[in-house]
């Protein structure tokens, strides 16, 4: 049923935009904590956008990093710092109209480039083997040196941000 | 009207102007921090559609670099944070004006 998906395509994409607007702006709260579950809110929506591109590996990943991992690290340390004293400042008026004037140009440029240069007729093409799997299998051999490189980061990134934060930085 | 590539593109591009609005006119780091998580989430959002209606799994893959890439700079970017709040007691960026001249 082609409509159906459609529907959901729409709903989907809705919900991510305003959701992603009121992570940025949102007009009751100024507090961070709101913002990040409405980033949690945001990020649901775009797995479930991995969902209908058929990238279903990627949809588990985004959930379980970023909806998990990475937000819960966001919530904790929000929570660890006292922010009480910033959130009864007021939004900055010229910078929102200012930044929102500039963004929005950016956004009309990048929307008229791309309805300009893709050809609407696009249609999805079909892929032999399951998704998930020939996903393992490129990034277990064409990819290796890149997955290898990437583990070293992530041990770098860990030990770094455990020097960082330690209380005697000599 | 059965969405194409076209409509991806168009989310992802809206969405990465989203995160670019929270980077310029917000002046909490935390939301900052956010609006560039945003960004990131649109661009790896271009590479999954790219990815699907051109039949090459290579884009995915990216994404799955992209991600990790941002899970370990989310933990040293929050990391600087609490090292900055431990000197400052502030995540205020009209506070941080130590490099003005």
């Amino acid at each position: 049923m082609p409509q159906f998906t459609d529907l959901f395509f729409y709903a989907l994409a809705g919900l991510t935009l305003l959701f992603g607007f009121l992570t940025v702006l949102n007009p009751l709260s100024r507090s961070p904590v709101t913002s990040a579950m409405f980033l949690v809110l945001t990020i649901l929506c775009m797995a479930g956008l991995f969902v209908l591109l058929h990238a279903f590996f990627l949809a588990a990943v985004q959930i379980l990093v970023y909806a998990g991992a990475v937000m819960v690290v966001f919530l904790f340390v929000i929570m660890l710092l006292d922010l009480k004293a910033d959130q009864r400042r007021h939004f900055n008026k010229i910078a929102v109209g200012l930044g929102g004037l500039s963004t929005l140009a950016i956004a009309g440029t990048l929307v008229a480039s791309i309805v300009k240069t893709i050809p609407v007729s696009q249609t999805a093409g079909r892929l032999a083997e399951g998704e998930t799997k020939a996903l393992g299998r490129l990034l277990f051999e064409s990819h290796i040196l890149p997955f290898e490189i990437l583990s070293v980061l992530l041990l770098v990134a860990m030990v770094g941000a455990i020097l960082i934060t330690k209380k005697d930085l000599r | 009207m059965t969405p194409g590539l076209h409509h991806y593109l168009i989310v992802s591009a809206l969405l990465f102007s989203l995160g670019l609005l929270g980077v310029v006119a917000r002046r909490n780091l935390f939301v900052i921090f956010m609006g560039l998580e945003l960004m990131l989430n649109a661009s790896n959002l271009a590479l999954v559609a790219f990815s699907r209606y051109h039949n090459n799994l290579n884009g995915q893959v990216m994404v799955f670099f992209v991600i990790t890439v941002a899970a370990a700079e989310v933990a040293v970017g929050l990391a600087l944070l609490v090292a900055l709040y431990r000197k400052r007691q502030t995540a205020h960026v009209e506070d941080l004006t130590s490099l003005k001249l």
